[in-house]
């Protein structure tokens, strides 16, 4: 089949392993295109996409804008700072009144948890998730399961370790659900307070020592301390958290392999991760960028193909 | 209607060889041509074409598989999105005699949608194409092949089905017969 069992991508847990292959495999004609000298096809030229970001964001938006661009899709782009949210407009509205200038597609952002679900309910148009608080950013779980693929051949019964602040990452979420989708281990890694309580009934393994995630692993895919998110202190300081659980060089060379480093970006240099292994050949973290463009239009693709 | 038989494996043959010679008297040594196999069922014709032309001329012609998915002019006509195949062309059209070969022409929305696609690989200095099987009468737009197997007269409620030996059938074969409804 060649069609998403959704109307909408809220998050990676509630597609099928089907849904998610057949996004991987379209991005992969996706990554042709966008390697081509004329970079641009186009299929979604009578579509008009909102990108709603009600968070901040880089990577993601403009990563979002260049695949709706390469699919010739028209675009306008919203960020709650500057409009009439902040007059005290609800999410329905701010949204109905977006879609009353026939726009066919809205791409959100929201620091709350559920909100593309409530607005999926609420609104006609197809709704992508980019991003719901704490809780999925399945975009970002697909790039990093393309990711892994383009660089092992296949992601089933390779190992995956989810290294740093667990508890308040979205990344984490979506990607425990891809890849086990895909039929990868999973295993989590970081300090006990930035583990969510239940996290084992995932079906992941749960490790605190680095170094022991890291001798486990293929790829270890190491997540930002998400600071706007915490209101408590989970550790004492960042430096003793670099020191404990920073990745660098010294350590991928007292494993007896060489494993795959990933991160969803923005990277805190020397917190989480070195410069001496972000910059190393160990790292595919620009890779993984380059494949967010051709994972977003294989989606937006797909989403916007149905007949309306 | 039975199923009626257009081209038999010998047919198909002497076609291959005719086509590779016109593309000899044509294209003298081949030294600005590339070879261009609509997907998804164009490659197989084309291996064959390319592989013959070593054979008959001792050229080795650059040769890729085309794509034109993203360019159809059906989407969101349909009720899902047709699946995308592989484009491999790992050359630039710039400047090229571009032969586009497919097996069957028929409303010839896939050539247009194929030469748009193509366009991305730069801007070609003439463009060609070959089918093995024209289905006359059928065109929505105007496109005519410069290399054609056979013509056959067809109903919209007609297949032209290809059937080649390396995808597991008896013989290379072509056929005419009756869509089947769903």
């Amino acid at each position: 089949m060649s069609q998403l069992s959704t109307k909408h991508l809220l998050g990676i847990k509630n597609i099928t392993e089907n849904d998610v292959q057949l996004i991987l495999d379209t991005a992969a004609s996706f990554k042709e295109v966008i390697n081509r000298p004329i970079k641009k096809v186009p299929s979604l030229r009578d579509i008009t996409i909102a990108n709603i970001f009600f968070e901040n964001s880089t990577r993601t938006r403009l990563s979002f804008e260049l695949a709706e661009k390469r699919l010739s899709a028209d675009v306008v782009n919203f960020s709650s700072s500057n409009s009439s949210v902040k007059k005290g407009e609800t999410l329905v509205d701010t949204v109905n009144n977006i879609l009353a200038m026939k726009v066919d597609m809205v791409v959100m952002r929201h620091a709350s948890p559920g909100a593309p679900h409530f607005l999926s309910r609420n609104v006609k148009a197809n709704i992508v998730n980019a991003g719901d608080g704490t809780h999925e950013h399945p975009t970002q779980a697909l790039l990093d399961a393309f990711s892994i693929k383009e660089k092992f051949g296949d992601v089933a019964g390779k190992k995956v370790a989810i290294i740093g602040d667990i508890l308040h990452s979205r990344v984490a979420l979506s990607n425990i659900f891809c890849l086990q989708k895909l039929g990868a281990e999973v295993m989590v890694c970081g300090p006990i307070t930035l583990l969510p309580k239940h996290i084992k009934s995932l079906g992941v393994q749960v490790e605190l020592d680095v170094k022991k995630a890291l001798q486990w692993c293929d790829v270890a895919n190491v997540l930002r301390i998400q600071l706007e998110r915490q209101q408590i202190k989970y550790f004492p300081s960042l430096r003793e958290y670099s020191l404990y659980y920073g990745i660098n060089k010294k350590l991928l060379s007292e494993l007896d392999k060489e494993i795959v480093i990933m991160h969803p970006g923005p990277i805190n240099r020397g917190v989480e991760l070195n410069s001496d292994v972000a910059d190393s050949d160990q790292a595919i973290i620009l890779d993984q960028v380059e494949n967010g463009v051709a994972v977003r239009m294989a989606v937006l693709y797909l989403l916007a193909g149905a007949r309306n | 209607m039975q199923k009626r038989l257009v081209l038999d494996e010998g047919q198909i043959q002497i076609i291959l060889r005719r086509f590779c010679h016109q593309l000899i008297e044509n294209h003298d040594n081949f030294d600005n041509t590339v070879l261009l196999g609509l997907q998804p069922r164009g490659p197989i014709v084309l291996d064959k074409i390319v592989k013959l032309l070593q054979e008959i001329a001792g050229v080795k012609v650059p040769s890729g598989y085309l794509d034109a998915t993203f360019h159809r002019d059906d989407f969101r006509r349909r009720d899902f999105p047709l699946k995308a195949n592989e484009t491999k062309i790992d050359f630039l059209v710039e400047g090229k005699k571009v032969i586009l070969v497919d097996d069957v022409l028929y409303k010839g929305r896939s050539v247009r949608a194929a030469m748009d696609a193509m366009i991305a690989f730069g801007r070609p200095q003439k463009v060609e194409l070959m089918v093995l099987v024209d289905r006359k009468l059928t065109r929505d737009y105007p496109i005519m092949p410069d290399y054609f197997g056979t013509k056959v007269h067809t109903l919209e409620s007609q297949y032209v089905v290809v059937e080649w030996a390396e995808q597991g059938y008896e013989k290379d074969a072509i056929w005419l017969t009756e869509k089947v409804k769903l």
